[in-house]
């Protein structure tokens, strides 16, 4: 087992009720586990849309990506800057 | 230059930044809050570590595509009222055509790659999430 971080922000954390986590599951992982573990734990975060953006280690990747243990998890709402 | 700030944007810095006798043509890009409906106020706010990353990388991109020219923005977080500026963008290079691109290119990159948000504030209170899809999230104040 190994810990990841996950990380929210602005509408996922407030459906998650905070801004940071880890959860513990089997590494190397996809992005895809870690988000169907975060809706087990986090009940708020079922509303995540069925495919949200997601980066790992500050760059967006696809949600079939690796994750290993210590690895930062950052689920993104729609990007709005600009 | 900080690519994140909480302070208004002042364009001359960014000026400052790209200017060079040998780049004779200069872009600049400044993205303003709206007043749209009632709108007072949009509050930034960003993952920040990727966010400066990212700036990094798409700065690096156009570095690496237009080699004669200097690009730098600045992006600012917080509530931020109608009328000013949230993003600034400023290219310089030899001639005019390569400054406009290069400025085009970060705009557009940035509105498709960098972890930012925003929530809408109204006069009466209520806020809401902006999701560029369309689908707005409504709070009461």
């Amino acid at each position: 087992m190994g810990k990841v971080s996950v990380r929210f922000f602005a509408r996922y954390a407030e459906l998650a009720g905070c801004t940071w986590s880890a959860v513990n599951l089997e590494t190397p992982a996809t992005v895809a586990d870690v988000i169907a573990q975060v809706r087990e734990v986090f009940p708020g975060t079922k509303a995540l849309p069925p495919q949200p953006l997601a980066a790992v280690n500050l760059r967006q990747v696809r949600l079939d990506a690796l994750v290993n243990e210590g690895d930062e998890v950052a689920l993104l709402p729609p990007l709005a800057g600009g | 230059m900080m690519h994140l700030t909480r302070h208004p944007l002042d364009v001359n810095d960014l000026l400052a930044a790209v200017h060079g006798p040998e780049r004779g043509g200069t872009c600049v890009f400044t993205g303003t809050v709206r007043n749209d409906g009632d709108v007072t106020g949009i509050e930034y706010s960003a993952y920040e570590a990727m966010a400066f990353a990212e700036i990094e990388r798409i700065l690096g991109e156009a570095q690496a595509q237009w080699t004669d020219a200097r690009v730098m923005l600045q992006h600012r977080l917080g509530l931020i009222p109608v009328g000013e500026a949230s993003i600034a963008i400023a290219a310089a290079a030899p001639h005019r055509d390569d400054a406009f691109r290069a400025c085009r290119f970060v705009i557009e990159e940035v509105k498709k790659r960098l972890p930012i948000w925003k929530k809408e504030c109204r006069a009466d209170g209520t806020t809401s999430w902006v999701d560029p899809s369309g689908k707005a999230v409504t709070h009461g104040p």
